[in-house]
């Protein structure tokens, strides 16, 4: 029933050994879960160590990814854990209906997307994954237990990073849609204030913006803005995937390659911008594409950086971009967007502000500079996402976090022998009660 | 009553890994299904997910190797549907050969899981695809059917019986129109395996469910997957038995 295997996040730094369970059924869910209780693990897309727990045991939801019924009046699906959400987008769009919230990657779980109650591009319309979770079924050493929304145990379970115990399936309210296509419009926004003024005035359902890291002075902040609505219209082919076929070399991703690519990747735009249609997919994956993007980054594996930081702080955002075009160390994938207020747990990243996200690949000096932004982005007020910090303490995170200690409390009073603990939980400290 | 338009297929062992991905690539093609098993919570789960991948319909019914009073409902069922009828076995146990060892009479629900049970069901199916002159069985069995070795020859003296019986079956039924596939497998990523010693090359279920489906439409007889398991298994049956039985493979 168990594997010893070698495993890691997406970002490829952080690494684990232990001992993984694979069950293929609810009922054999429910052994594991009575007979050792430990943390449950998806496709391993966050990036850092909240999928690992190094010398202990994980459960791997792969193979519970059943669609178990939809209700066509209420829009609402049941789903298993290990479900992957691109699965359901592929099999629901053509039937009018789409997951209310995706985030970057359709390779991301149904229960991994609860646990790190992730955003989409439409955050600033809708709010969370979690707010559209209708309901969940964890499993416990004494059985199955459903959790509704405004039990306490539903906000600490979405964005609770696991420590609830294992979910097995889980109730997602989906959104009808107006055709299985996505037009898009994307322009050239040159510099931060540009951008973060279209943020603002912004009414289009979908937005994100790519953001140049590397670009300096005048152009610092500059990037392509996308807007986008569901239509309907011809679908165009979808292209097939493709894999890396091994780790990239270390100065795949130097800074004047870097430099070059996204000068050339903000110019692809024409001046004045353009509309185009493209299938749902590759809008809201656009990497999925490349299956394992990450070797891009070599052996050595990279992090990255995502912080929210409030409406106000435009000037910490500004000095952020400053520091990290000015270092020279940025790979060119960068997102920038404004996210409304909505969350669904007490954990949850999402609350309202800008929030940037940028890549680096794993040297000294990038973590240090990482510790800079968190170090700001605590001071701003903002916060950093779990499911992509890999160098935060525990005292930023009793900051960013306000009702951690509250939520410790309950995870512990769940799971009194810490048996849920990933190597997250135990790096920063997150289910102390102090 | 033929409709060759409809095709229906009965997974028997419809909770493996293996046939719930074909169960899946079926569904996809808009196939019938009925899903045969034990635990029946976990077959209507698989029955709900292969309707959302565009089944034209997908129903679990209770299958017992061992208990013979499960299979008339099975035939009946198919029986009653019109088009193409087509049957994948994925039955089988595999308990460690020391429990077998230790106790002698593990050997009788090993064979009826993996050769008796499904062959007496698949023999009561077989006029009605004769009958109809379409149709094909899928069989699977194991590459451990191919030569009995000390770490699970009871598992791999019932596979053997299979694969026999499969073979007289194709025998049968190729005067009539309809086939049968034999599939031996290798290392598979199943729950089977999962953690066990010694694997190597282990391909996914998805590979071997699409190995079937050639298999089934270019109406091959006997296939190995992945294929080089017919190059491994050559080699191994061509080892001098007063070697091989020195042998710890």
């Amino acid at each position: 029933m168990w594997k010893t295997a070698e495993y890691t996040g997406w970002g490829r730094f952080y690494r684990a050994k232990g001992e993984l369970a694979r069950p293929e059924r609810a009922s054999a869910l429910d052994r594991i879960a009575g007979e050792a209780p430990c943390p449950a693990i998806g496709q391993r897309r966050s990036y850092s160590d909240g999928c690992l727990n190094t010398r202990g045991r994980a459960i791997a939801t792969d193979r519970l990814d059943r669609m178990l019924g939809f209700d066509e009046e209420t829009g609402v699906l049941d789903v298993e854990a290990g479900c992957r959400l691109s699965e359901i987008l592929r099999f629901f769009a053509p039937r009018g209906w789409l997951p209310t919230v995706l985030p970057g990657t359709g390779f991301a779980t149904v229960g991994g997307a609860i646990g790190m109650d992730v955003h989409g591009k439409n955050h600033h319309h809708v709010g969370s994954f979690g707010q559209h979770v209708t309901g969940l079924t964890l499993h416990h050493p004494d059985g199955r237990r459903e959790v509704l929304p405004g039990d306490p145990l539903f906000a600490a379970t979405i964005g609770g990073m696991g420590q609830t115990g294992p979910i097995g399936s889980a109730r997602l309210q989906m959104q009808p849609v107006k055709g299985p296509v996505m037009m898009v419009t994307e322009r050239r926004v040159p510099d931060l204030d540009s951008y973060l003024e279209l943020f603002d005035t912004t009414e289009a359902t979908y937005t994100v913006g790519w953001i140049d890291a590397t670009a300096t002075g005048g152009n610092l902040g500059r990037g392509i803005f996308e807007e986008g609505e569901t239509g309907a219209g011809l679908v165009p082919p979808a292209k097939r995937g493709k894999r890396i076929p091994m780790d990239a070399p270390n100065f795949a991703l130097s800074g004047p390659v870097v430099r070059g690519f996204n000068a050339a990747y903000y110019r692809r735009i024409p001046d004045r911008g353009r509309t185009v249609v493209k299938p749902l997919e590759d809008f809201f994956f656009p990497l999925d594409k490349i299956f394992d993007w990450n070797r891009l980054y070599g052996k050595r594996g990279f992090h990255q950086f995502q912080c929210v930081v409030p409406l106000a702080a435009r000037d910490v955002l500004r000095e952020m971009l400053t520091k990290v075009s000015a270092s020279g160390l940025a790979s060119p994938l960068a997102v920038l967007k404004r996210m409304g207020p909505g969350r669904a747990g007490m954990m949850s990243f999402p609350t309202e502000g800008y929030t940037l996200a940028v890549d680096f690949p794993a040297r000294d000096q990038a973590a240090e500079m990482i510790r800079r932004l968190i170090a700001m982005a605590t001071e701003a007020g903002g916060r950093v996402y779990l499911a992509k910090d890999a160098f935060a303490t525990a005292a930023q995170m009793d900051a960013m976090y306000p009702e951690r200690a509250d939520w410790a409390a309950l995870c512990n009073g769940l799971d009194p022998d810490h048996a849920y603990e990933t190597d997250l939980i135990r790096r920063l400290d997150l289910r102390a009660e102090r | 009553m033929t409709d060759a338009t409809t095709e229906t297929w009965l997974i028997l062992g419809a909770t493996s890994s293996m046939a719930r991905a074909l169960a899946r690539k079926l569904a996809e093609r808009g196939a019938g299904l009925l899903l045969a098993g034990r635990d029946m919570d976990d077959l209507q789960a698989t029955a709900a997910d292969c309707s959302f991948h565009n089944a034209s319909w997908a129903e679990a019914i209770r299958f017992d190797a061992r208990d013979p009073e499960s299979f008339g409902p099975i035939v009946d069922r198919m029986q009653a549907e019109t088009g193409t009828l087509n049957v994948a076995v994925f039955v089988g146990s595999m308990p460690p050969q020391e429990e077998i060892d230790a106790q002698p009479e593990m050997i009788d629900g090993v064979v009826s899981d993996s050769f008796t049970g499904p062959a007496r069901l698949v023999h009561a199916l077989a006029p009605l695809l004769e009958a109809r002159g379409s149709g094909t069985i899928v069989g699977v069995g194991s590459v451990a059917g191919d030569r009995g070795r000390v770490g699970n020859y009871v598992y791999g003296a019932a596979k053997a019986g299979f694969h026999t019986y499969m073979s007289g079956l194709r025998n049968r039924l190729t005067r009539s129109g309809a086939h049968a596939v034999t599939v031996k497998p290798g290392f598979v990523d199943t729950a089977m395996t999962w953690g066990l010693d010694g694997m190597f090359l282990v391909a996914p279920p998805d590979a071997v469910a699409d190995a079937i489906l050639t298999a089934e439409r270019k109406r091959k007889n006997v296939i190995y997957t992945p294929f080089f398991w017919r190059y491994i298994m050559m080699i191994i049956r061509a080892v001098p038995e007063p070697i091989f039985k020195k042998l710890s493979i």
